[in-house]
């Protein structure tokens, strides 16, 4: 996929498509693609450089509550991207009728059309290196740098249309100390800004400085802990997977089914919404539906709403709220407390200050109950004062404490924490979040 | 394809040490059916080439879709240009030794070809698997699904190399939830697509699969009644489905040279391993035997060369429970000096090599599983994988199971639901006490191994044994 025209020639081709449809069917076309500059750090030093221009269409062809897709490279050349179209599309008359029924199926319905462009000023692909690493070179400098064009659109037989295109960049990267101990930073947004960047670096370095004193040991039990925005991003990512999913809850894969049992409860400190005010994503899914600018889902600790799509809202009788058929968080966002930031450490105490989580899973579905590591950053506190950096730590603990009956508090003021995945393609959005406190929070290894 | 992409390269006018081309071209079929319904049917095709040009010591690459002349043409004057602006900033000085110029195909066993079965037939099949596994009404989900995977890859290089690989690759899965009022348990085929290898539809349906869909759905429901793992310190047998989950977290991933290298260290993380390791750790007790081994016919990882053109073949990477060596490219091998495997793989062609697993396969030992469980005074025996957790240096980790059985007096007995564990990698693969012999030993695998930056999932086999460890820490869920 190049990136010239490519608006214009997604819409020849949709115009093209839509032509062919006949009148017992409907057809939807969705479109991810990027072009995208990736640079892997190791040592303050270049490990792998290039650009990937990748493009795929998805065809959809609905006939008789039947269903089937095809995806597709998008190349960005109209004659070519025609022709697969084409035959994708005689495969799909073909194999269609053969499929079951699907009591399930939604029909693209609805009038929505959307187009957001945001441009960026992101660096040249060529000066990336030279601008990112005279800065690092007296560090162990480690991290990946992914910048440049993100395209996601949808059209519909029923006359839908939605382009989306962002141009963005983020720098997410690692300082180690010699003995192993480190420090996470994250430096994302659409305009390159090199103080900007000077000064995210300080930041990160002026906290590898605490890493450096020996390490203290921690054993395994329960301590007060502060939980970073960061952290707490990754904690509240877990809600995308059997969380705040209608299907999940209805279907016993939720860890919410007890929250939404009204067995268990969270904290009334705690609050939960989508919140596409930012346009970081799009807020429109992939059957071309527009989610509300808001939808809040746990307030003051009571699941008020689930996410909703409309296959499940067809499925149990329920209203969509345009969520995707996966059912996951696209912009979520956690309300910010009381606790001032600057009072974090007195107001903790003794315990542990944790910055980042790692490779979290349920490790009791229904329970709520998430195990994972620490990682990056993390501190033993006594009367708030940092005291030493620690090993990291496996915890193993329910979200129904956490989140519930031993949350302390929330930070005065949320972080952006930008999404920085790249599986398939650059991810967009990020999750907006406070960090907490919270008592007698569970280490076991 | 292979002239096609030789001509490209021949029209280059570049001054670059290297040149190759890997183009790949992917079609993936998915059918999935939950509760009787379809969920989902259809067809993705990849189709693309990773250009990669080596020049002032520094590979850039270029990833395009557009696989014309002056497209690919286009992809390594891109690629070029990368390698220039980071040449300076290099982190070693790379030869074109780490991309030898190799000819060679590979095509892996495939009986019945995905095309002789209709959509029709697979979504009726995957239907009947629903109705089946609802054993009862406490099932409140069931699902099946099936996958197809055909690739063919074409790599070409300025150096002479003319690899041609082509694939086929199914992956099937199905499995049922079961509730009562807060209690909800799931079992399922030996895990999420476990069952994945190279082959066709000959592989699918087994033999058996009828008695083993209705054993998943018993299982499910069973389980709600069963007692919770106890918290304990014991010993501790694991089935193969995860004996496969336990390699490629506390083996594979600890192995990779490019961890210990650091490359991985921003996202994956390290390793506990150390270069000064190799040929001087006792990784685990005597038993303990792991391949690396592309050569074993039908398991998903088998291949004749890696994505640099290294040729690939069986080696020991951990013998009678000594280290011998890493998962590593001859990149990883050139800039680390230590022993490694044709293991650089990309898992499309919009990404670049990095240090993969492949088959990683613990070797059978010579326990029949009677006799494994006759020597166990009082034990838990688990299966099929259900939550993975391990820290970036894959030292501390904790997983968790479907289900299993408590072990008394040398034979199996309870029904135990919500089994976990948990410990640290040395010290649990030196309580190895049993490894199953030859009849215990099964072949399962994942499509879904994700690391490096760009992130990159990527499909792996793991064959094991039954195995027995000594004084392990288990433990049940929250009641």
């Amino acid at each position: 996929m190049q990136p010239v025209n490519l608006e214009m020639i997604f819409n020849l081709l949709v115009e093209a498509l839509m032509a062919q449809v006949k009148s017992n069917e409907a057809v939807t076309l969705t479109l991810v693609g990027e072009h995208s500059q990736f640079i892997r750090f190791n040592r303050a030093r270049v490990r792998q450089t290039g650009l990937v221009a990748d493009g795929d269409l998805r065809l959809t062809l609905i006939q008789d509550q039947r269903t089937s897709y095809r995806t597709l490279p998008f190349t960005g050349d109209k004659g070519s991207d025609w022709l697969q179209i084409q035959t994708a599309l005689a495969e799909l008359r073909q194999e269609v009728p053969q499929l079951p029924v699907d009591p399930y199926l939604v029909l693209p319905s609805g009038e929505s059309t959307s187009r957001e462009t945001h441009s960026g000023r992101l660096l040249t692909p060529e000066t990336v290196a030279a601008t990112l690493l005279p800065g690092v070179q007296e560090l162990d400098f480690t991290g990946f740098y992914a910048g440049g064009l993100s395209v996601r659109a949808y059209a519909d037989s029923v006359g839908q249309r939605h382009w989306f295109e962002t141009e963005t960049f983020n720098l997410d990267y690692s300082l180690f100390t010699v003995a192993g101990q480190a420090v996470k930073g994250v430096f994302a947004g659409s305009h390159w800004d090199d103080q900007a960047y000077g000064r995210n670096l300080q930041a990160s370095k002026d906290l590898l400085a605490k890493m450096e004193q020996p390490s203290r040991p921690v054993s395994r039990g329960q301590f007060r802990t502060y939980l970073a925005p960061a952290a707490v991003a990754d904690l509240v990512s877990m809600f995308s997977w059997g969380g705040v999913s209608e299907a999940a809850i209805q279907r016993g894969g939720s860890a919410l089914g007890p929250l939404q049992r009204q067995e268990k409860e969270l904290s009334p400190q705690f609050n939960l919404k989508e919140n596409f005010r930012h346009g970081a994503t799009p807020r429109f899914n992939s059957l071309g539906e527009i989610a509300p600018v808001e939808l809040p889902l746990i307030v003051a600790g009571k699941l008020v709403n689930t996410l909703i799509s409309s296959r499940t809202a067809k499925e149990y009788d329920d209203v969509s709220n345009h969520a995707e058929p996966g059912e996951y968080l696209r912009a979520p966002e956690v309300s910010p407390g009381a606790l001032p930031t600057d009072k974090i450490l007195e107001t903790l105490d003794t315990g542990l200050y944790v910055s980042n989580l790692h490779y979290l899973n349920w490790s009791d579905r229904p329970n709520g109950r998430i195990t994972g590591m620490t990682r990056y950053a993390c501190f033993w506190v006594e009367q708030g004062e940092i005291v030493a950096p620690i090993e990291n730590l496996r915890f193993d603990e329910s979200l129904y404490r956490f989140l519930g009956e031993t949350l302390v508090n929330l930070t005065d003021s949320q972080t952006f924490i930008p999404e920085v995945g790249t599986y398939g393609h650059r991810n967009l959005g990020g999750i907006r979040t406070p960090g907490l406190i919270a008592e007698d929070f569970t280490y076991t290894l | 394809m292979i002239s096609e992409l030789s001509k490209v390269l021949e029209s280059l006018d570049l001054s670059a040490d290297w040149i190759g081309i890997r183009a790949v071209h992917e079609s993936t079929t998915q059918r999935s059916v939950r509760d009787g319904h379809p969920e989902a049917n259809g067809k993705s095709l990849s189709r693309g080439a990773m250009v990669e040009v080596l020049t002032q010591g520094q590979i850039g690459y270029s990833a395009t879709n557009m696989l014309t002349p002056e497209g690919l043409r286009s992809a390594a004057e891109t690629a070029y240009r990368q390698a220039i602006a980071a040449s300076q900033w290099r982190i070693h000085d790379t030869t074109a030794a780490v991309r030898p110029p190799v000819v060679g195909k590979y095509i892996s066993p495939l009986q019945k070809p995905f095309e002789v079965i209709s959509p029709a037939e697979v979504n009726d099949l995957l239907i009947r698997i629903c109705q089946k596994l609802k054993v009862a009404n406490s099932i409140v989900q069931t699902k099946a699904t099936a996958i197809t995977n055909e690739i063919e890859s074409w790599c070409v290089s300025t150096s002479g190399a003319e690899v041609y690989q082509k694939l086929g690759l199914l992956a099937t899965h199905y499995g049922a939830t079961a509730q009562a009022g807060p209690i909800v348990q799931n079992r399922s085929n030996n895990g999420y697509l476990a069952h994945c290898y190279q082959g066709g539809w000959e592989l699918f349906p087994e033999p058996d699969l009828w008695e083993r869909v209705q054993r998943v759905g018993e299982q499910a429901v069973e389980l709600l009644t069963a007692e919770e793992c106890p918290t304990v310190a014991t010993t501790l047998v694991l089935a193969p489905d995860q004996m496969m989950l336990q390699i490629h977290e506390s083996v594979g991933h600890p192995l990779e040279l490019d961890r210990i290298l650091g490359d991985e260290r921003n996202y994956a993380g390290g390793s506990f391993v150390k270069p000064e390791d190799f040929g001087a750790l006792s990784y685990g007790a005597k038993l303990m035997n792991i391949t690396f081994d592309p050569t074993v016919s039908g398991e998903f990882a088998s291949y004749a060369f890696d994505d640099t053109g290294a040729s690939a073949s069986k080696e020991y990477l951990i013998r009678n429970g000594q280290l011998e060596r890493g998962l590593g490219s001859l990149e990883s091998q050139a800039r680390l000096q230590a022993p490694g495997v044709a293991c650089a793989r990309a898992c499309s062609w919009n990404r670049p090599p990095i240090d993969r697993m492949a088959n990683i396969n613990l070797e059978p030992g010579t326990s029949s599983f009677a006799d494994i469980l006759a020597g166990i005074e009082q034990g838990v025996y688990m299966e099929t994988n259900r939550s993975w957790s391990i820290d970036d240096q894959r030292y501390k980790f904790q997983f968790g199971c479907e289900y299993a059985k408590l072990i008394e007096h040398g034979q199996l007995t309870k029904t135990l639901r919500n089994p976990n564990y948990r410990a640290t990698t040395p010290q649990f693969w030196r309580s190895l006490m049993q490894v199953g012999d030859r009849t215990t030993w099964q072949v399962y695998g994942t499509p879904y191994c994700g690391k490096g930056e760009p992130n990159q999932v990527i499909r792996v086999g793991h064959a094991a044994p039954v195995c027995a460890f000594a004084n392990v820490e288990v433990f049940g869920g929250d009641t």
